[in-house]
């Protein structure tokens, strides 16, 4: 795969959304959208496990243009849209499934909850999405009570070895523990 | 872009609220071959407004789409290869994407929309 994108997501991420496929098939066959999709690794992975219909979203141009190199790269589809995430408008729940790994909201607080918000508004079946584990509770509390959500689970628990990439990132490294979790939203 | 793509799009201009489907302005299109597949088409058959389709399908020169569609043309191969040509296989490639209530104007460049608001937008 060509370089890029901001290198948090862990090799391992794709590996564990393959396990949610086996589980629940909120992918193969699916229209999934992958939110903030930078170049595109979750998107691809999606195609690779048989999605139908994969689109993803970046508001900046260059991640986009990588994501697209990937995926010819690896002779795989995949259907691009630069948006910002929080204005997002969508006909209603057109999605299938949503996949993303949202920035965390360390530096803008609540930017992964309003990835969450839209997430829960367009897709019909499921979204995976990774959030700090320091935030559990919170997310779980919002998610049901505020977002639309039936349920909210958490897959697993990872670990995110941030290196230090941003002038604003003051440690050298920092590793964070970070929970996949799986969606159910409301149906219409 | 794909018109499945298109079918989902819809204008995000804070204030807007006819922002749906939004207009084609064609500069360039490419047809582009998918695999078929009907369970996927009956799928998604319930979820597409049939008129924006028809009409988005049009502004590429592609006629062949019936005025009104229901759910028992499903069983019509004819009508599927139709459905499946129209929604995965014609790309807008250069041209842009025109709200139908403000006119605003969404570029589409190597088959990509640009969505990005102004600051006065959001």
């Amino acid at each position: 795969m060509a370089v890029g994108g901001t290198g948090t997501i862990p090799n391992r991420i794709p590996h564990r959304i393959s396990n949610a496929e086996n589980s629940f098939g909120d992918v193969s066959g699916k229209v999934v959208a992958d939110f903030g999709c930078g170049c595109g690794t979750l998107g691809l992975a999606s195609a690779l496990l048989g999605a139908e219909y994969v689109i993803g979203i970046d508001v900046d141009s260059q991640s986009l243009e990588i994501a697209s190199i990937n995926a010819e790269d690896l002779e795989l589809d995949i259907n691009l849209v630069q948006c910002d995430i929080n204005n997002l408008q969508w006909r209603g729940q057109t999605v299938d499934t949503v996949i993303m790994n949202p920035p965390f909201g360390t530096r803008k607080k609540g930017a992964d909850m309003n990835f969450l918000s839209v997430a829960l508004k367009v897709a019909s079946q499921a979204v995976y999405s990774l959030h700090k584990t320091t935030t559990r509770e919170h997310i779980k509390k919002t998610a049901l009570r505020d977002f639309n959500a039936k349920s909210a689970e958490v897959i697993c628990e990872l670990r995110f070895d941030v290196p230090q990439l941003y002038k604003f990132h003051k440690k050298k490294e920092v590793d964070i523990a970070v929970d996949l979790w799986r969606f159910v939203p409301l149906k219409e | 872009m794909r018109l499945l793509t298109h079918n989902m799009l819809s204008c995000n201009i804070k204030g807007v609220t006819n922002g749906f489907p939004l207009r084609l302005e064609v500069e360039k299109f490419v047809e582009k071959e998918v695999e078929f597949n009907s369970d996927f088409l009956k799928n998604m058959f319930v979820k597409i407004e049939w008129k924006a389709l028809v009409n988005a399908a049009r502004s590429m020169g592609y006629e062949e789409l019936p005025e009104e569609a229901d759910s028992s043309m499903l069983d019509s191969d004819e009508f599927l290869k139709k459905f499946h040509h129209a929604l995965l296989e014609l790309h807008l490639e250069e041209g842009a994407l025109i709200c139908p209530e403000t006119g605003r104007r969404f570029p589409v460049n190597k088959g990509i929309p640009n969505m990005l608001l102004h600051e006065d937008e959001v």
